[in-house]
């Protein structure tokens, strides 16, 4: 478990550090990412058993790791693949307008 | 100045993260279920709700992989709900592209000829894989979403090879529209034939055979055809808009 929890944490601290230090937005969206990863790789991690297998029944008798996060991190994912597509599109807009990526404060566009 | 205070201050969560994360319960899973194990004071917790699944899956519902049967069937409002949200950002994006019209002059190059051949070649195997995927996915691991997004993947190849290659709006907005009304249409038959909204009114078959669980994978079809043209869909605007 060290090592996936590490990792998760990993992946929060570095996506923490991109949303509070860069100033370019496609760098943010990407820390996003990286960040909504290790939320998904906790759940997961929180429901493996070790030495499960995936449940899916076959008939033997197997060691499953818990099905309900795994729904969960599924649906986790198919919205955070939404919420990166429509914060491009209006990246790609706000380019449009102001002709860079880069955030600035009071900017009106 | 920016990035020293902000690598402090992600050191510090960092650091809060490692020093709680082991605190987290634990699964361990015997014969009769799932035990959580506290690792604070080293209790145990059954936990009902997954054991259940696990145990009662293949008589209530028929599919053999118990994460499709949660999404589709025990939370099949959900999935509804998660539908409505991928819908909602497609008509988004397509919303704020399409008044764009951002298409510069500048001339699109061709792909080479082992891309543009290969491409060509590899397609019908792809949307064969996509539609493998969500097809069995009461069966074997995958569903609508990754089915769907494999066959979205298919066009994507299709656009990078093309670059004249389009989506016919029409043709995807009715695929799309179909999946979605096919999907809305089993639970309210649900309703009709059994008691609930979503609730498996077919027959469940033999468990194990591509025919059965009942409605599971009609829905995994619907929900295969749906996010395969939202996904294709979004990436159909997308690329109209390079500069």
């Amino acid at each position: 478990m060290w090592a996936e929890y590490f990792t998760v944490a990993a992946l929060i601290s570095i996506g923490l550090y991109g949303v509070m230090s860069k100033k370019n937005l496609m760098k943010i969206f990407i820390a996003l990412s990286l960040m909504e990863t290790g939320v998904n790789l906790m759940l997961i991690t929180v429901g493996y058993v070790p030495g499960g297998t995936a449940p899916i029944e076959n008939g033997n008798f197997a060691k499953y790791v818990d099905p309900l996060p795994q729904a969960l991190v599924l649906t986790a994912i198919v919205i955070g693949v939404s919420v990166t597509a429509l914060a491009l599109t209006m990246l790609i807009w706000y380019h449009s307008k102001t002709g860079t990526l880069e955030y600035r404060r009071g900017m009106k566009w | 100045m920016r990035k020293v205070a902000a690598a402090v201050i992600a050191a510090l969560f960092f650091a809060m993260l490692m020093s709680t994360l082991y605190q987290l319960p634990s699964a361990d899973y015997t014969e009769g279920g799932y035990n959580y194990r506290n690792p604070i004071n080293g209790s145990y917790a059954d936990e009902n709700v997954p054991s259940h699944y696990i145990a009662d899956t293949k008589d209530e519902t028929g599919a053999t992989n118990v994460v499709t049967a949660i999404v589709v069937e025990y939370r099949g409002f959900d999935t509804l709900g998660e539908v409505t949200v991928l819908f909602t950002a497609a008509t988004g994006v397509a919303f704020l592209l399409r008044k764009m019209k951002v298409r510069s002059g500048k001339k699109k190059t061709e792909a080479n000829l082992i891309l543009r051949e290969g491409s060509k070649l590899v397609l019908p195997f792809i949307l064969l894989a996509g539609a493998y995927i969500f097809i069995h996915g009461h069966l074997t691991p995958g569903g609508g979403f990754p089915g769907g997004s494999v066959i979205a993947s298919g066009f994507l190849l299709m656009m990078l090879a093309y670059p004249k290659f389009f989506m016919k709006e029409r043709a995807v907005s009715v695929t799309e529209s179909l999946a979605g009304i096919t999907f809305a249409s089993i639970g309210l038959l649900g309703l009709v034939f059994a008691t609930s909204f979503l609730q498996n009114f077919l027959p469940f078959g033999h468990v194990g055979y591509l025919v059965s669980a009942g409605i599971i994978p009609l829905i995994y079809i619907a929900v295969g055809f749906k996010v395969g043209s939202e996904l294709s869909s979004i990436i159909d605007v997308m690329k109209e808009v390079q500069k």
